[in-house]
């Protein structure tokens, strides 16, 4: 007996020495961050590899996309080279731990900003997409507001808080609606198109995505309506105030040099500017707090040459002729053309 | 009245129309049962060809076979993947030379279909000459090796050797980098999708997890108290959690308690993962072929003088393998299914990269039915090499027969 018991002593003991941890995870404090990308030269992202126009693969396996130029962004001002990134493929649960446990530097991974979020999993920067969840619909149906989806079929994945706020939205307006729910976020569209639901819903990013790919996209329309807020922010682990405000400081100036139309290709001539806050953006001109962030004055500049300004970005991917579908600006229009894209000066 | 009359002529071979008569038209029911088969047969392949060859879009498999095979691995070090496939073509031809019938039919399969890949008149700019030279050559390789394997002199040690070196250059040194060697810049694990990986995780798992679990078989036999309830309790602890949850605990909660800079690779995570629950299967396989040897055999065993080391392993073993190799076979194959959870934890094996594709651009999303049926192909043909090799195996040691 005494035999049986000290074996499963030993078993237990045997099984905590080989999952108790013999070192805590260590702490982010000040400056570590940066100490260690600029030792490892290079900045480790979390991102996403299988969404369209925001963080996907190229033919070549070259990670592309709006997110992932903010990455580039982050590693040009910091290592002076855009493909001084190491992108890690982080899925929806991920996103959380790779955070808390510092696995990345940084998230550019199309993450909406909650309060939740940012208490528990990190520091959230700055919004770089303001997105929400609308509805698509055949342009035959007539369907415009909300209370004509009154009693209509809506696709929609379970489980999500895309269901919550459909349900909610709904239940607001006192309107009924019939839930077809799926898993899998490409069975909704598939369902969509095959004519079993009515509606589809999801954030309207998604949804325009999805649009361009149908053989007919002038036979679905987005509608204008927004049931929900959100606004898609890159994060950094908690502690390192520095590192937090470089990754500020870099989509600020990204934002500001729309604002002052200074773009990828003229970045050079306009260190020339006789505008003084160009000047300063572009660090020929006065300290904007570069010194304090261990950077050199020339890091936004940086940034700027690599992947452009924020427009410019924009662009590439959602504009007219851009890598991947239209999404019209909207909400991400700059503030001073009646959007929400806002950034404090540079100075 | 002859002899020659009261022998009986064996019946001759019924005729097509007698077969027919017999087997497919006996009654009406069987009638009726055969004109119903053969319409829905044919509707059902008139169908199938023709979504095949005109309404399916194969644009997203065509169009980027190297994301499928190689993942995200830079395209300017493309030499390293290549050099890897040439030695494994080369080995594969050895194992054929040097175990004939096992690797016969996946080795000649290969060469045709890198020989087909490295002729066929793709529009793909990312396949280039260069790429398709080294798919042309591998069939030669293929054979070369098999030339080599069959000489006397070279035995199955020698391969296994070969294979085990290989396996140890190409994936600790060739295809990561060391940071030492300047032509051999480090390429991160988190670039590496694809077939490789898939194959990285599934050979691995299958490789490392064998032994564990014969070894925990063992134990779970032992008389040495400790070392049978450590066996009882690492098997039925795993056996009893799902693989989803222990890949989360390894990528996720396992994280949580290392220091940032001593931290395991995300593929090594998943294929510690993967070997884990593997091992507590085969565990349990390999100690259903034990418990069928009788008892006879150990005291034979014994009486001959062995010891416990020896009979373990020339007498109980082999027998008890021999008797369990469909099931651990099974294992094995579910294993190689089982690696497409990875993408769970962001690892684009096969399925992660076929994810990634559909986002390639827009008209792509809804193509999801063409590659996945692409992805279940490939899954397919190896599962199927490794369910025939088994077979053979089964019939060589003559399990079954006796």
């Amino acid at each position: 007996m005494s035999r049986k018991l000290l074996s499963v002593i030993l078993v237990f003991t045997f099984l905590f020495a080989a999952f108790v941890p013999s070192a805590l995870a260590q702490e982010t404090g000040y400056g570590t961050i940066l100490t260690r990308v600029l030792e490892r030269g290079k900045v480790v992202c979390g991102i996403h590899t299988e969404l369209l126009g925001f963080g996907y693969l190229d033919a070549n396996g070259r990670n592309v996309g709006f997110d992932i130029d903010l990455c580039r962004a982050v590693a040009a001002a910091v290592l002076g080279d855009p493909e001084a990134i190491e992108p890690v493929p982080l899925t929806a649960a991920d996103r959380g731990p790779a955070l808390q446990t510092g696995e990345v530097d940084l998230i550019t991974r199309n993450m909406t900003w909650t309060s939740k979020r940012d208490a528990e999993w990190g520091n959230f920067t700055w919004i770089v997409f303001y997105d929400g969840q609308g509805f698509l619909v055949r342009a035959d149906e007539g369907i415009q507001t909300l209370q004509d989806m009154d009693g209509a079929s809506v696709c929609v994945t379970t489980g999500t808080t895309t269901e919550k706020n459909l349900a909610t939205s709904f239940a607001d307006a006192g309107l009924t609606y019939e839930a077809v729910t799926f898993e899998e976020t490409s069975a909704v569209y598939g369902a969509y198109e095959e004519g079993r639901c009515d509606v589809a819903t999801s954030d309207k990013s998604q949804l325009a995505a999805v649009r361009a790919g149908f053989e007919n996209p002038d036979d679905h329309v987005i509608l204008d309506i927004t049931i929900s807020k959100e606004p898609l922010t890159p994060a950094v682990p908690s502690g390192d105030d520095q590192w937090f405000d470089i990754v500020k400081v870099v989509m600020w100036a990204l934002i500001n040099a729309e604002d002052y139309g200074v773009t990828s290709a003229n970045v050079e001539e306009m260190k020339a500017s006789e505008d003084a806050t160009i000047r300063m953006l572009l660090g020929v001109e006065g300290d904007w707090g570069n010194v304090q962030l261990g950077l050199g004055a020339d890091a936004l500049a940086n940034a700027i040459a690599a992947v452009g300004n924020y427009g410019e970005i924009y662009n590439r991917y959602f504009g007219e002729g851009g890598l991947a579908f239209v999404f019209p600006r909207g909400l991400n229009e700059l503030w001073s053309n009646g959007g929400l894209i806002y950034a404090p000066p540079i100075k | 009245m002859s002899d020659a009359s009261e022998i009986l002529a064996p019946p001759s071979p019924p005729g097509f129309y007698e077969w027919l008569r017999k087997n497919l038209f006996s009654n009406w029911f069987n009638a009726l049962l055969t004109i119903f088969s053969l319409v829905f047969l044919y509707l059902a392949l008139v169908n199938v060809i023709r979504w095949m060859f005109f309404t399916a879009d194969w644009r997203p498999v065509t169009g980027s076979p190297l994301l499928f095979l190689i993942g995200q691995y830079p395209r300017d070090q493309l030499w390293r993947p290549g050099l890897s496939l040439l030695i494994c073509a080369l080995l594969i031809g050895m194992s054929w030379g040097v175990w004939e019938r096992y690797v016969k039919a996946f080795a000649i399969f290969l060469g045709i279909l890198l020989g087909v890949l490295a002729l066929i008149p793709l529009e793909t700019p990312t396949i280039t000459l260069v790429v398709r030279a080294v798919f042309l050559v591998c069939p030669f390789l293929i054979f070369g090796g098999f030339w080599v394997g069959r000489r006397s002199g070279v035995q199955g040690r020698h391969v296994t050797t070969l294979w085990l070196i290989a396996a140890i250059f190409i994936l600790l040194v060739l295809l990561p980098g060391l940071s030492s060697i300047p032509a051999l810049p480090v390429v991160p694990t988190t670039a590496w999708g694809g077939l490789l990986v898939t194959l990285l995780l599934a050979i691995g798992g299958i490789v490392l997890s064998f032994p564990i679990g014969v070894l925990l078989a063992l134990g779970r036999r032992s008389s040495l108290p400790v070392v049978k309830l450590f066996s009882i309790l690492f098997i039925e602890v795993v056996r009893g959690v799902p693989l989803v949850t222990i890949l989360f605990m390894f990528s996720i909660i396992l994280t949580l308690f290392m220091p940032a800079e001593s931290r395991i690779d995300r593929i090594l995570r998943a294929l510690m993962a993967m070997v884990f629950f593997s091992a507590a299967y085969t565990a349990e396989n390999v100690r259903g072929g034990l418990q069928a040897i009788p008892e006879g055999q150990v005291e034979a065993a014994k009486a001959l003088g062995l010891s416990g080391l020896q009979i373990t392993s020339f007498i109980v073993l082999p027998q008890a393998l021999r008797l369990v190799i469909p099931n651990i076979v099974g294992q094995f194959i579910s294993l190689f299914k089982d690696t497409t959870l990875v993408i769970i934890v962001g690892i684009n094996d096969l399925l992660g990269i076929g994810n990634a594709v559909l986002n390639l651009q827009p008209d792509f999303v809804r193509l999801q039915m063409e590659v996945y049926l692409f992805i279940t192909a490939i899954f397919w043909v190896f599962s199927y090499f490794m369910s025939y090799a088994s077979l053979e195996l089964e019939k060589a040691l003559g399990v079954g027969e006796r």
